[in-house]
C-alpha cells in the first residue's frame, strides 16, 4: 500500500513514501474508503468483487487506519479554534476598508489580535489536555498539538509587527521587546526560583534572571530583583547604586508620548556615553556580575557571545543587540543584523525550519514565510488565516502563482478543502469557499453534490447551500438522490415531494406512473394524504396532473358525486390527458356508473366513452396496446390468458355501454 | 445555571429539550455531538451515531433518538457526571427493516412516541421491549416533529401538513389533517401552547411562524414572516406562555412577546364569585384573548428580538428553563442567554 504523502511532495520531486501494512490477507488485493481529513480505512478485497468466489480469508479480517499528516480535525479543542475563527475571518472580509490607509490598520491590527487570542486560549487548552491526558499517545498527540501551536503563536506574531502593525517611522524595537517577553518567559522562571529560595542571591539562576531581564529590556524587573543581593548596602553610593541608577535612567523610545527620533537619539547616546564612562573608570571591577550588565548597557558585542546560553537563539539574541546597540533601528534594516547573531549559534547551516520562516519574515520574503510554514506545521489553518490578513492589508498583492489563482485563494481552498470532509464543519468550508473569487464557486459544486447526506435534514441544510449561491442544477440533483433513495425504500410519497420541491417534472411524472401501476397491481393508492391535497402543484407534468384527477374521480365516487365523478372521468378520456395504457382501467371504472340504478351518462357521454372503446379495441388489435410502442418489448407481450381476460372486459364494458346508451336515449326521450 | 455533563466534548448540534413533566426546576444541560461515537464515557459501548435528538425525561434519564432508527434511554449518574445505557430500542423506525432517522419524540412517562423520516409513528413505554404501538403507514413523507399530550400525538411532515392522531382509537388513520395554503413548505418543528392545548406554533422551510387553532378548519390562523431560512425549533415559554422562541438557520434566536398589552394568565378561568366552579371548557371569549390567535390581525402587538447577535452558524435546537435560553449552533458551540426579559 502506497499511502502518497500531500501533493506538496511531488511537487518538490520527492518520491512518494510507501508504507508496508503487515497483513497476510492484502495479498488478495486492497480496497480503501476516505474517512475525514488525511485519513483512508483500508482492508483487505478481491477486486474485483466476484459473486459466489469465497475470499479465502480465515478468521476474522481486519480494517487498518492509514493516516498521514495532521488529523486536526478530529481535535475537539482545534475544532474550537476552526469555528471561532471561522466568525473573526468572516467579519474580516466584510469589513470595509475606510478611505484612508491610516484609519485601516488600528482594525486590521484587532483582527490580527483576535485571532492571536483564540491561538493563545487554543494553546493553553492544549496544553491543559496534555497535562490531564489519560494515557501516553494522547498525551503525545497533544505535546505535538502544543509545539505546533506554539511555533504558529510566535510566528504570527513577529507578522503582525512587521506587516500589519507597521508602525510610521517603522521604529519596531518596543514590539520586539514586547514579542521576545512575551514567548520567552525564561527569566520569570529564573526569577521566580531564585526568589522562592532560602538565599535568592545565591541561588544559580538569580544572576541568569537579572541577565535576561536586562537583556530584554526589563530594567524594573532587574533592579527589583538587584535589590535583593544583601551586599547592597542602602546607605552608601557604591557599585549597587551606581548600576542602579544606570538602569533606572535607561530611556525607552515609545511612539506615544510625542518624543521625537532625534530627541530620543541623542538622550540615549548621552545615557550610553555615561554607561561607558563608569565602566572604563572601573567602577564595577569588583563585582564581575555587576561588570556584566554594564557590558550589556554599553552594547558591547563580545557580551552578548558571552551569554548566548541565556538568549537561546539567535532571534532573542537579535532583538537584545539592538535594544543596546542600535534601538532606532528600522524594520527594513533589521535583516542587517541577522547574520552576526545567526553565526554566533553556528551558523545558517543547523538553522531550524522555523528559524528560516522568522528570518525569511524579517527578509520581508512573505512568499517564503508561507511556504516553509506550509510545509513545517502541516496545518492549512494557519497559512490560510494569516495570508488572507496579509493580503487584506494590502501585503499579498504581488505575489501571483503560476499554478492558478493567487496565493491566499490557493491556500483557502486547501483549508476549506480539508473541512469538507468533516462531518460537523463542512459548513465552515462552505464558508470559506465563498470568498475564493475565482475558483470558489467550481469547488463548492463540486463538494456540494458530493456530500454525505446520512439524513434529510442534512439535506435540507446542504440544498440551502445550493439556493444561497443559486446552483440550480446541483439542489435539483441534491433533491433526485433523495428522491431516487425514497423511491428504494419504497416511499413514494416521499420521493414525490422530493422532485415537487425541486420541480422535476420527468422525475414526478415516472413517479405518477408508479402511483397508476401501484393502482392497477393493488387496486388502491397510498400516499393519499400526499396525493389529495396536492394542489396547484400537480401541473408539474401531465401525468401528474392526471394522477391527481384521477384520484380526485376516486374521492367523488366515494362521496357518491356520482355526476361530477362521471364528468371528470370524460374529461379525462377525451381530453386525452389519461395516458392510451390507463384507458381500460377507466373505462372499467366507468363500469359502477354505467350500471347504477339513475342514468348519469348522457347519449353523447356515451357515445364518447363508445368512441374512446373502439379506440382502445383497434389498438389491442394492433397489439400495440398496453405494452409500448417497440418491436423490442417482446417479454412484456400480454400472454395469451391475459390477452383473454382484457378481451373479456372490453365486451364488459361494451355491454355496459350499450345498456347504457338504451336507458340515456329513454330517458332523455321521456324528458322531452 | 448551566451544567454541561463533563463527558461529553461540548461540540453538540442538539441541545435536549429539557422537558418538565413533574413541574420541577432543573437547570441541566445535556449535550450531544454531530456525531458521538463512545464519546459517551466509559460506561456506553461504542456506537456510531450520526444525528441525534433527544428529551429529557426525568431529572436522570435522558432520551436519545438517532439517524440510525435507534431509540435509548440514557440514565445520568449525577455523581460521577456519566451516562449509562437504560434501554434501547432498536431500529424502531426502517425501511424494510434498514434502519432510518428518528427525526423527533416526545413524551409523557412513561409513555415515548417517536417519529422518523419512514413517516411511521412509535409508541413506546419504558421496561417494555416492543413498542406498544406503531402506526406504520402514518404518513407518506417524513414526519419531522410530534408532541404528545395524554392521548394525542400532534405531527408535522416535509409536505406541510399538520395532523392529529388519537392513540384511543385502533384506526391508523389521523382524527385530523391541517394543511398549510399554497405552497407545501415542509414544517420541521412545533410547539403546544402550555396552557391552552389547541394552540399550536410551526416553523418550516420558509423561517415562517405558523399558529394553528385546532378547533378550527384546516388553515393555520396566522402566519408571521419571521426569518430569513428555515426555523429548526420554536419553543413557549414554559411558565409564560405569552413568550415564544424560535431559532433558524440563518444564525438567529428570536424572542417573541406578545405579553404588550394583554396579560394572559396560565390559568384557564379566573373563578368569580358569580361562577364559583368554573366550567373546565375554554369560555370563548378567551378564544379571542388568546394573543396569539390575534397576532396577524394587527389587533395585536408583537415584540420581537434576537438574542443571538453576531452568529453566523445554523441555530439547530433551543431550550428554556425559567429566564435563560440555551442553544446549540453548527459551530459546535452553545450559547447560554441569561436573564432574558420576561414579565
Amino acid at each position: 500500500m502506497a499511502a502518497n504523502g500531500m501533493e506538496e511532495d511531488f511537487d518538490d520531486g520527492e518520491q512518494p513514501e510507501i508504507t508496508t501494512i503487515g497483513d497476510p490477507h492484502m495479498r488478495l488485493g486492497i480496497s480503501a474508503q476516505w474517512g475525514s481529513g488525511n485519513q483512508l480505512a483500508v482492508h483487505a478485497a478481491l477486486h474485483p468483487p466476484q459473486e459466489g468466489v469465497s475470499s479465502g480469508i480465515q478468521g476474522s479480517p481486519w480494517v487498518h487506519e492509514v493516516r498521514w499528516g495532521t488529523q486536526e480535525v478530529n481535535n475537539p479543542i482545534v475544532r474550537k479554534l476552526i469555528n471561532e475563527t471561522h466568525g473573526t475571518f468572516v467579519a474580516l472580509q466584510h469589513h470595509q476598508p475606510d478611505t484612508t490607509t491610516t484609519n485601516r490598520k488600528p482594525q486590521l491590527v484587532t483582527f490580527s489580535r483576535n485571532y492571536r487570542s483564540v491561538i493563545r486560549a487554543c494553546l493553553l487548552q492544549l496544553k491543559q489536555a496534555e497535562e490531564s491526558a489519560r494515557d501516553q499517545a494522547t498525551a503525545v498527540e497533544y505535546c505535538e498539538q502544543v509545539e505546533v501551536y506554539n511555533m504558529v503563536e510566535l510566528i504570527w506574531s513577529l507578522c503582525e509587527i512587521l506587516f500589519v502593525e507597521s508602525l510610521p517611522g517603522g521604529v519596531v524595537l518596543a514590539q520586539l521587546l514586547d514579542w521576545v517577553k512575551w514567548h520567552f518567559n525564561d527569566a520569570d522562571v529564573y526569577a521566580r526560583e531564585a526568589t522562592t529560595s532560602d538565599n535568592p542571591h545565591v541561588h544559580d539562576h538569580y544572576w541568569s534572571a537579572i541577565y535576561l531581564y536586562v537583556l530584554q529590556g526589563r530594567s524594573d524587573e532587574a533592579r527589583k530583583l538587584l535589590s535583593l543581593d544583601p551586599n547592597r548596602n542602602m546607605d552608601v553610593y557604591d557599585e549597587y547604586a551606581s548600576i542602579d541608577e544606570l538602569l533606572r535612567k535607561m530611556p525607552f523610545f515609545t511612539l506615544y508620548t510625542g518624543q521625537s527620533l532625534a530627541e530620543f537619539d541623542m538622550k540615549w547616546r548621552h545615557w550610553q556615553d555615561e554607561c561607558r564612562r563608569r565602566y572604563s573608570e572601573g567602577e564595577f571591577n569588583t563585582n564581575k556580575n555587576l561588570e556584566t550588565i554594564c557590558r550589556i548597557l554599553c552594547g558591547d558585542e563580545d557580551v552578548f557571545l558571552d551569554l548566548k546560553d541565556l538568549t537561546e537563539t539567535w532571534y532573542q539574541m537579535l532583538v537584545s543587540k539592538l535594544l543596546y546597540c542600535n534601538p532606532t533601528v528600522k524594520a527594513f534594516d533589521l535583516q542587517y543584523h541577522v547574520k552576526a547573531c545567526v553565526d554566533a549559534y553556528d551558523g545558517h547551516a543547523t538553522l531550524e525550519p522555523l528559524d528560516n520562516i522568522l528570518l525569511a519574515a524579517i527578509e520581508f520574503d512573505l512568499h517564503q514565510v508561507i511556504k516553509e510554514s506550509s510545509s513545517l506545521l502541516g496545518n492549512w489553518w494557519f497559512v490560510a488565516h494569516l495570508a488572507d490578513l496579509l493580503f487584506q492589508c494590502g501585503q499579498l498583492e504581488s505575489h501571483s502563482l503560476n499554478y492558478g489563482s493567487n496565493l491566499r485563494e490557493f491556500l483557502l481552498l486547501d483549508y476549506a478543502s480539508s473541512l469538507m470532509s468533516h462531518p460537523s464543519l463542512w459548513q465552515v468550508g462552505v464558508s470559506y469557499l465563498d470568498y475564493c473569487p475565482e475558483f470558489g464557486r467550481h469547488y463548492l459544486e463540486f463538494y456540494l453534490e458530493r456530500l454525505p447526506l446520512q439524513t434529510e435534514q442534512k439535506a435540507l441544510k446542504v440544498l440551502r447551500e445550493c439556493e444561497k449561491r443559486d446552483m440550480k442544477d446541483i439542489s435539483h440533483s441534491i433533491c433526485k438522490v433523495m428522491g431516487v433513495r425514497a423511491l428504494r425504500n419504497e416511499r413514494l410519497g416521499s420521493a414525490l415531494s422530493w422532485a415537487l420541491r425541486s420541480k422535476d417534472a420527468s422525475f414526478a411524472t415516472f413517479l405518477a406512473d408508479r402511483f397508476l401501476s401501484e393502482y392497477s397491481s393493488k387496486g388502491g393508492f397510498s400516499s393519499l394524504d400526499l396525493l389529495d391535497n396536492l394542489g396547484t402543484a400537480m401541473v408539474l407534468s401531465d401525468r401528474l396532473t392526471f394522477l391527481g384527477k384521477y384520484r380526485e374521480f376516486h374521492r367523488l365516487h366515494e362521496e357518491r358525486e356520482f355526476k361530477s365523478a362521471a364528468n371528470l372521468l370524460l374529461q379525462l378520456l377525451t381530453n386525452r390527458m389519461a395516458p392510451k395504457k390507463f384507458w381500460l382501467t377507466l373505462l372499467t371504472d366507468a363500469l359502477p356508473l354505467l350500471e347504477s340504478e339513475e342514468v348519469i351518462f348522457s347519449t353523447q357521454q356515451t357515445y364518447e366513452l363508445m368512441n374512446c372503446l373502439e379506440d382502445i379495441s383497434l389498438s389491442f388489435r394492433s397489439s400495440t396496446y398496453l405494452h409500448g410502442d417497440t418491436a423490442d418489448d417482446a417479454q412484456l407481450k400480454p400472454t395469451k390468458g391475459q390477452q383473454e381476460v382484457e378481451k373479456q372486459k372490453l365486451d364488459l364494458i361494451r355491454l355496459a355501454l350499450a345498456r347504457n346508451l338504451a336507458r340515456a336515449i329513454l330517458t332523455e326521450g321521456s324528458l322531452e | 445555571m448551566s451544567d454541561v455533563i463533563g463527558e461529553i466534548p461540548v461540540n453538540a448540534m442538539w441541545v435536549l429539550s429539557s422537558e418538565n413533566p413533574f413541574g420541577r426546576c432543573r437547570s441541566q444541560v445535556v449535550t450531544f455531538p454531530a456525531r458521538a461515537s463512545g464519546l459517551l464515557g466509559g460506561e456506553v459501548p461504542v456506537r456510531e451515531f450520526y444525528h441525534l435528538y433527544g428529551a429529557f425525561l426525568d431529572y436522570d434519564k435522558i432520551l436519545a433518538a438517532s439517524s440510525t432508527g435507534n431509540v435509548t434511554l440514557y440514565k445520568h449518574h449525577h455523581n460521577s457526571q456519566t451516562l449509562s445505557v437504560g434501554q434501547t430500542w432498536d431500529s424502531l423506525h426502517h425501511h424494510n427493516g434498514k434502519g432510518c432517522p428518528c427525526t423527533g419524540l416526545a413524551a409523557t412517562l412513561p409513555d415515548i412516541v417517536t417519529v422518523g423520516e419512514d413517516g411511521r409513528i412509535n409508541v413506546v413505554r419504558v421496561d417494555h421491549r416492543a413498542p406498544i404501538r406503531t402506526i406504520d403507514n402514518a404518513d407518506s413523507c417524513t414526519l419531522n416533529a410530534v408532541s404528545l399530550k395524554a392521548f394525542e400525538v400532534i405531527t408535522v411532515n416535509s409536505t406541510g401538513q399538520l395532523k392529529v392522531f388519537d392513540l384511543r382509537r385502533p384506526s391508523s388513520e389521523p382524527t385530523r389533517i391541517f394543511l398549510l395554503s399554497g405552497d407545501r413548505i415542509p414544517l420541521h418543528c412545533l410547539d403546544k401552547h402550555p396552557g391552552q392545548p389547541h394552540i399550536v406554533a410551526t416553523g418550516g422551510q420558509d423561517g415562517s411562524l405558523y399558529m394553528w387553532d385546532l378547533r378550527q378548519e384546516r388553515h393555520p390562523v396566522s402566519a408571521m414572516d419571521a426569518h430569513a431560512w428555515d426555523m429548526w425549533e420554536v419553543l413557549f415559554h414554559p411558565t409564560h406562555p405569552d413568550h415564544l422562541f424560535s431559532c433558524s438557520q440563518d444564525g438567529s434566536l428570536w424572542h417573541w412577546d406578545v405579553s404588550m398589552t394583554t396579560a394572559t394568565p396560565l390559568a384557564m378561568a379566573t373563578p368569580t364569585a358569580s361562577t364559583p366552579f368554573p366550567s373546565r371548557m375554554p369560555a370563548t371569549s378567551q378564544t379571542q384573548t388568546s394573543p396569539w390567535l390575534l397576532a396577524k390581525s394587527g389587533k395585536q402587538k408583537v415584540e420581537v428580538s434576537n438574542l443571538l447577535l453576531d452568529n453566523i452558524m445554523s441555530v439547530n435546537s433551543l431550550d428554556i428553563v425559567g429566564k435563560s435560553v440555551v442553544c446549540g449552533t453548527d459551530a459546535e458551540a452553545i450559547y447560554v442567554i441569561r436573564n432574558i426579559n420576561i414579565r
